[in-house]
This record gives C-alpha cells, structure tokens and sequence, in this order.
C-alpha cells in the first residue's frame, strides 16, 4: 500500500516482486536519488540486523564470505570507518580499510587514478568518504562494483539519514508527521543535506535552525523550513537533531564564539523543555559537549537516542552492503 | 596606392559592423587590405571567389581568451584573440608579451593584456607602458579582482594615461571567496561552495567609482547578472568610458547546468541564475553588452575529471562561439550586423586595433560564414586542445566556411 507520504510525493510504488524492483540501484550515493518506498526497504531489512546485533555472542552471518570490501577514506574518520567495517566484517567480508594519509593520493596521484586502482584490485564493494562533494559519484562512474557514499564534502551523508530514521522510527514509533528540529551548523553538513531529504520523503516535518552564516540559500528546496530563532524551532518538537559544529568555524569566520554560540544554538535542558515533553535528542558525533549540546542532556537516557543512533548504524551499513552486493551474489531475484 | 593581387568575394551578404543590416555585395581586397565593399564593380584583375548564400563578415576578435589554440580558433573563424596575461608565465614582462604578439602569426594575431600588477597579485604595478611598447594592447587583472581599491585606482589612472584600457573581472573577492557556483537550489542541493550573485555588482559598483574619479576607460570581461548590467547600463547613460563582454555559456546556461557536478560547466564567473540569464538577453538586445567573448580555455581531463570544487573553471568556447551566437539571431534579439559589432567591431576598437571593419582601408581579415549550416558539438571531436564544452551533443547552426586573415585564405 502506498502511504501518505508516497502519495504527497505524487508517487505511487510500483508493484513489487520482491527482488530487484525494491532497490533498483547499483550504488548508494545519496537519499536524493532515492524514492521513499526504497528509502523504508533499506530501514526494514536495517531492522533484521538489528536483531541480529542484539541476539548471541555470535553475530556472524557469512552472506559476504569471499567478498572484498574497501574502504576507502580521504578523510580522517574514526566513527563511520568503525562503523562500516564492524559492518562487513559481521557479514563475513574481507574488509580493507585504505586511509588517504597514507596513501598515493598524498603523492598526487588523481582521484580516478586511485578509483581505478581500488577497480583493478577487484573489490567487490568500496565505502568511500571523501572531502569534497562529488567525489563519490565521481569514483562511482569508474568502477564496476557497487560504491557507498560515506560521506562527500558538504553534499551528502546517505548511511547516517538512514541510521537516523530507523533510530526515530524505533524511538517514536512512526516517521510521518513527527517534527524533526536540525540545529547547527546546516550550511557545511552532509548529514543535515541527507537528514532533511530523507526525513522530508518519509513524511516528517523537518525544521532547520542555524544562524543565517551558517543557513544554505533556498534551503526549502530540500524540503525543510529554515528558523533562526532555537526556541521558535523547537516549539512542539518530537525530535532534537543536533550537528557538530567543526573547531576552524569558531573562530569569528561564521560565529562570533563558541561562546555565543552557545547561548544561542545550545541544546540545554533548559532549551529542550521547550520542545514536546518526551522529545528525542540526537547528535550524529563526535560531540563538542558544552558547545551545541550540553552533557545533561546528551547523557539523559530517556531523552537521548545517541548511542542508539551508533548502534543503528552498524545495522544500516549492514543492511546497505548486503542489499547492494546481492546482484554479483546471486540472490535471486536480484 | 594599394598593391599586391585583388581578390572580388561577390555574391555574399555583407554583415558589415558599421551598417544597420546586410546587403547583398561584394568585398574587393588588394593585398592584405580591404579596398571596397558593397555594390561595386568588379575589377577584371581581380581573383573572383564566391560567396553565394554565404555570409561575409569581418574575421571575429575574440576579447578575452587563455590560450591560443588556433585549430580551434580557424574552426571559429576567430582572426584576432586578446590573450589573457594568466598564462603559464604571467604576462607581466616585456619579453613575454613581445612574444606573445609573435605566437600565431601570420595567419591569426595574439593581442596580448598585460598583467596590471606584477604576478597579477594585485599589489604592485607592472611595467604597463613597456608592455604596451612591446605589443600589448589592453591591462587586465586576470582570472582575479584586485580587491585593493587603491591599487585599483592606481592602475586605472596610469592605464588612462597611456589610453589603454583595463581589462577587469568583476567579482568581489571578499565575497567569492572559494566559492565555486552561485548561491541558489543548486549550489545548495549539490553542497557547494557558493557566493551570493551580488559579488559582481559591488565590483563594478566600485571599479565605476574609480573610472568616474580618473576617467579611465574600463571593460569587464564577463557580466553575468541583472544587478551588473543596471550599473554598467547606469554608466554608460553617464557617458562613462564602460564596456562589458559576455561568453555565450553564460547567455544560454544558468547554474542547473552544473547538476550531476558537470566539471564543464565550472565556469569563472560561475553560472547564474535563470533570472540573470534572462537579463543577460535584454542586454544584448539594447546595446548594454558590447562582446561576446569564447573566454576560450581549453582544459585536459586532469583539470576536469575532478570533484567539481577541485576543478578548474573554463570551456573551450572557440569554436562554438560564432553558431551560439547566431541562436540570438535565429531569435530575434539582434541582427547579424549587431551581432558581428558584439563579435569583432566592438573588441577591436575596446582593444584599440584596426579590425573588424570593411572600410577601406582595413586589415583583409574576412571569414564566409554558411549561417544555417547544422552541426552537432561533440567534446570528443574538437578542433581546440581539449573538449571542454558545456554544449556537448548539442545541435547548432552556423559554420565556418572561409578564413582570410591579411588577404589571404586559410583552410
């Protein structure tokens, strides 16, 4: 059954036979590109795996025995590249993670030069994050397995959207309707560019609060209603999506201080009673506690989702490799 | 007395630059001269070639370009290019620009800018009145502004001086930062670094204040938005000594372009929005725009096939400068004589250079020009040193048949 959402977005789903026609793309660059059908497919077989983590000791499922995954980080990652491997190797993977800083692109070597390097070595699926967007798609167009974006400059985020609707979607119950308030630093953000298309797609109303240095122009082309007043956003909200703001955007460039940044766009127990009483606080990490979040509120088991939302990630990534890697397994239907 | 062999090209549509639409007529040239145009006579000395159904227009002058390509610029029936001083060696030094102007000919001319600051960093000035000595007929400030507004106004009062004229970029540099498209919907859904459109207006609101307090005489290169064009209009209502080019990327693409992070359509100043495209056209139509320039910049697959912010600006607009330009034929915006004022007449006097004309007298630069030829642009088979177009796969008309540059025919 279509629902509302689907409906809003004057699109029907097709039929589906239960293979391919789910999630007909071979790479995962980015939730615009993705239906909201397609988007709730990947959240549900994501559930599966969640199952999984929390069940025995033995978490291992070897669907991807003998399949080589890279990872491929231009930048420097620690939680994502954990998160992705942990991922692979929990569905019986060889995962290999190859670091920018140590590698021939420091030497000048081209980005499609690497890309068809990675090509050559026959991975079978690459996780790439990279500084600058495009990067990704770019790779993408040169190889012949599938790739997933994880992380291009300012552009896209699409693994953490997607950890971030499974984590609402368990938290709350449903997506469609929640108000979904994303405060920070939106104009530099891939996660707030992916958080706003696919929470917009999956019927939620999403509200963006930054001061106006850091607000992209025409922001409402992503499907999201831009506020600078903190409190005015958090006005009925059912969830709290805070973003880091980077250490070099302190400096007086976008905001005066990390000060007044603070006091203005800081999550505070305070400020968060301004949202509805059971509202869900999120951060995507790493935190800079006592900058945009406070560690009352970050810590507050009954109100934060933020270890959850790394647990689902682990879910997610698993869901995303498994779905895009059944083609050249051979899963039928696929 | 005009010697050497007369050529008569009869039977072609002269777009004369100094008259108000075509006439059928021949163009009689002795040597490396024009002698004669129109309905004349022609004399039984004279070597006869025929230009039936063909277009006769004065060879282009393309103001503002890289580098010089001249298979590219032969396809482009582009006789004359002012060579930009961003070059691999900064045109900033007299033995650069004297061999610069050496580099093309006989069959094309390089008319080099010189840099107007020593390594264009828009600090000291360059040795201009030797340059201009050496060859150089125009300053410019290159791919860059000079944000100094005192080093501005220095540069344009000694320019002034020597009767060159500046050759400007017209982007705040404050404001453009790194920005590599223009703040709107696609810069924000592609997360790019974007600056607001209005850099352009507050640089020519500024460098308009310097030319209205030394007099100077100032061109900017590309123009690119609404808000640039009131001003440069304004200026010229003022009798201010301001003119302003166009490259046909920006009159007929606006910023979507750059969708999927087309590397081609990378572009300094970057594309606009589909409202400044649209101001863009009425600013050909009432004479606010003066050039239409190639900006040709040939770049390889190693400035290109990188992530759009890594990527280095320019098409290769050479050869497609002339068939896009007649789209504002074929569309009513102006008449072909307009249109080869915007192409050849106007650089050339911007430049100070005796072209683009058919008075007697001139310089027999000449191509015929079959204006309804069809032809598909394809970056993979291009004239120029690579294939970077925006327009690729596109279906254009108007090709290049003959290119006369001195009197005599090339290809």
């Amino acid at each position: 059954m279509p629902s509302d959402a689907d409906a809003q977005a004057g699109q029907s789903r097709p039929a589906n036979s239960g293979g391919k026609d789910a999630f007909p793309h071979r790479h995962l660059l980015s939730i615009a590109h993705l239906k909201p059908w397609e988007i709730r497919f990947l959240l549900d077989e994501a559930e599966h795996w969640v199952g999984v983590n929390r069940g025995a000791a033995q978490k291992h499922d070897d669907r991807l025995a003998g399949l080589t995954q890279i990872n491929a980080f231009f930048e420097n990652s620690t939680r994502t590249l954990l998160s992705f491997e942990i991922a692979g190797k929990r569905l019986g993977a060889d995962v290999v993670n190859m670091h920018a800083a140590t590698s021939s692109v420091k030497k000048g070597e081209t980005l499609i030069d690497t890309a068809v390097t990675l090509n050559a070595m026959r991975a079978d699926v690459i996780v790439i994050r990279h500084g600058s967007s495009g990067a990704v798609q770019l790779i993408a167009d040169k190889v012949d397995c599938p790739v997933l974006n994880a992380g291009d400059g300012w552009h896209e985020h699409p693994t953490q959207a997607l950890l971030d609707a499974l984590t609402i979607r368990r938290r709350r119950g449903y997506i469609e309707g929640q108000i979904v308030t994303i405060c920070g630093d939106v104009l530099h953000s891939r996660v707030a560019r992916s958080n706003m298309l696919c929470l917009a797609a999956l019927g939620a109303q999403v509200r963006v609060v930054a001061p106006p240095t850091l607000m992209p122009a025409a922001v409402e082309c992503m499907g999201a209603t831009a506020y600078t007043d903190f409190d005015a956003a958090l006005h009925e909200a059912d969830v709290v999506m805070m973003l880091r703001l980077q250490n070099e955007r302190m400096d007086g460039a976008f905001i005066p201080s990390p000060r007044e940044y603070h006091a203005l766009y800081g999550l505070t127990p305070e400020r968060l009673a301004k949202a509805k009483p059971d509202a869900l606080v999120m951060h995507p990490g790493p935190m800079n506690r006592g900058v945009e979040i406070t560690s009352g509120v970050a810590d507050d088991p009954n109100r934060s989702a933020i270890t959850e939302q790394v647990e689902m990630g682990v879910a997610v990534r698993m869901a995303c490799l498994d779905v895009l890697t059944r083609s050249a397994r051979g899963v039928e239907g696929w | 007395m005009v010697s050497g062999t007369k050529i008569a090209i009869t039977g072609g549509l002269l777009a004369d630059p100094a008259q108000d639409a075509p006439t059928q007529g021949t163009l009689l040239i002795a040597g490396d001269t024009i002698l004669a145009s129109g309905a004349i006579d022609v004399p039984s000395d004279a070597d006869v070639v025929d230009a039936s159904d063909l277009v006769v227009a004065p060879g282009l002058v393309d103001l503002g370009v890289f580098r010089t390509d001249k298979p590219a610029f032969h396809f482009g029936g582009i006789t004359r290019a002012a060579l930009m001083p961003d070059q691999s060696s900064l045109l900033d030094d007299v033995g650069l620009i004297r061999e610069a102007t050496r580099n093309g000919k006989p069959d094309f001319w390089v008319h080099p800018i010189a840099a107007a600051t020593r390594g264009l960093a828009g600090a000291e000035m360059a040795e201009i009145g030797l340059m201009q000595r050496a060859g150089a007929k125009a300053v410019g400030t290159g791919r860059s502004w000079i944000a100094d507004s005192g080093v501005m106004h220095r540069v344009l009062s000694y320019a002034s001086g020597l009767g060159l004229t500046v050759i400007s970029h017209a982007e705040d540099a404050g404001l453009a930062g790194r920005a590599v498209a223009t703040n709107g919907e696609t810069a924000t859904r592609l997360g790019l670094p974007a600056a607001p459109a209005c850099a352009e207006a507050m640089a020519i609101a500024r460098d308009i204040a310097l030319v209205r307090e030394t007099g100077a005489a100032i061109h900017f290169r590309l123009v690119t938005t609404r808000a640039g064009f009131d001003l440069i209009r304004a200026a010229k209502n003022e009798g201010l000594r301001v003119t302003c080019g166009i490259s046909p990327a920006h009159l007929f693409l606006s910023d979507n372009a750059v969708s999927d992070y087309r590397t081609f359509a990378r572009l300094s100043p970057p594309l606009r929005s589909e409202d400044d495209r649209k101001a863009a056209l009425a600013a050909v139509a009432d004479g606010t725009i003066d050039v239409i320039t190639s900006s040709h910049d040939p770049r390889g697959p190693e400035d290109k096939r990188l992530p759009f912010a890594d990527a280095a600006p320019g098409v290769a607009g050479a050869e497609t400068l002339l068939a896009l330009s007649l789209n504002l034929v074929r569309d009513g915006v102006i008449g072909i004589n307009a249109l080869m004022r915007l192409l050849s007449a106007n650089p050339a006097r911007i430049l100070g250079v005796n072209a683009g004309s058919f008075a007697a007298g001139s310089p027999a630069d000449v191509i015929l020009v079959d204006p309804d030829a069809p032809w598909i642009v394809d970056s993979n088979r291009m004239a120029a040193a690579a294939g970077n177009t925006p327009f690729d796969k596109l279906p254009v008309q108007g090709r290049v048949r003959r290119v006369m540059k001195g009197g005599v025919f090339y290809g």
